[in-house]
């Protein structure tokens, strides 16, 4: 049965008061069209979204865990990264 | 006779009683998937229930609530189609029963958003966004099982033969109708069926299925003659209102 299974996928779901797609989890389906539908009825009963993303879990790569040090943790160092070294002048509101 | 309520238990019936053979399925379906597809389903008829014999009730004018018309009469005072009784069995019995209907109800319901009864409209309006969804998604499993392998082609089709026979009543008519249809509260039945045959042909066509030869023809539901199905349904439906009257929770 294992080999007959259908493709996994993951889902993304736009909120309504969101700007971009979240992951929000996997499902399976036999086609986009059927993942779509899926994700509706699974991951939107709540009216959580009001647009569905798709990926076949397949083609979606991602960095490996063991790389996570040279990867990440040389741009702990360097808070020059982050806009926090500017002054805000007066007057400026919604910062 | 009041032919407005008896309208509107016949549309509600339809509703709840599919809705609870739906509901059958829950923790039972192929994947996890569809398991809450089919729920999602069986809650929006339900709902659908809900408004139209709330609106039955308000139309008797006995003081009957909706809960009082779903779950407190006989057998022979429900008027659903006797389509919508006939059992699971399998995943193709039930796509392909769900098809047949959804198919005859997204019309149906266009046609009621122009009803001159502005209650009805409404829930009408209310009700086709959700059928809609229902019809694009037993289409489309009618035609990935029809055009699939040989076992769901053969399975989905010996659904079809024997669910065929309870297609003709969904378009039954009588003097409710025609009186209803006079003061422009419901609309066409041949209008209806020849939407429902386009539609029906259309999917069957794409789903490599035969439409049978047309034979006998079932009706009955909509006078309170059912089949065996229904009193089984009605026990198991009606259990908890007639063993703790007037439970609520």
């Amino acid at each position: 049965m294992a080999n007959n299974e259908w493709p996994l996928w993951e889902v993304f779901i736009r909120s309504k008061q969101g700007l971009s797609h979240k992951h929000v989890g996997s499902l399976r389906a036999a086609d986009a069209e059927m993942a779509v539908e899926n994700a509706r009825d699974v991951y939107t009963r709540r009216s959580e979204g009001i647009s569905i993303w798709v990926v076949e879990s397949n083609n979606v790569h991602a960095s490996h865990p063991t790389e996570a040090d040279s990867l990440f943790e040389p741009a702990h160092s360097k808070v020059y990264r982050h806009p926090t070294f500017y002054d805000v002048p007066d007057g400026i509101e919604h910062m | 006779m009041n032919t407005l309520f008896e309208y509107l238990v016949r549309l509600g019936d339809d509703s709840l009683i599919l809705g609870h053979r739906l509901s059958e399925w829950c923790g039972h379906g192929p994947i996890l998937e569809e398991d809450i597809a089919m729920t999602n389903i069986a809650l929006d008829l339900v709902g659908q229930a809900t408004s139209i014999l709330k609106y039955a009730g308000e139309v008797e004018g006995k003081g009957r609530s909706e809960d009082d018309i779903a779950f407190l009469r006989y057998e022979r005072e429900y008027k659903n189609a006797l389509l919508v009784e006939q059992p699971n069995d399998d995943f193709g019995v039930t796509m392909m029963r769900q098809f047949l209907f959804d198919a005859f109800r997204k019309p149906l319901f266009e046609q009621l958003t122009q009803s001159s009864d502005e209650q009805l409209a409404a829930i009408a309006e209310k009700s086709l966004k959700e059928t809609k969804y229902h019809l694009k998604h037993s289409a489309e499993w009618v035609i990935r099982l029809g055009d699939g392998t040989d076992e769901s082609h053969d399975r989905v089709q010996s659904a079809l033969n024997d669910l065929w026979r309870y297609t003709d009543e969904l378009f039954f008519t009588d003097e409710v109708d025609a009186d209803l249809e006079a003061k422009g509260i419901i609309f066409s039945s041949e209008e209806l069926k020849a939407s429902w045959s386009e539609m029906v042909k259309n999917v069957l066509n794409q789903a490599t299925l035969t439409i049978p030869d047309n034979g006998w023809q079932h009706d009955g539901g909509r006078r309170g003659l059912h089949s065996e199905h229904l009193g089984y349904i009605l026990a198991e439906l009606q259990y908890m209102q007639r063993a703790y009257p007037g439970m609520e929770w």
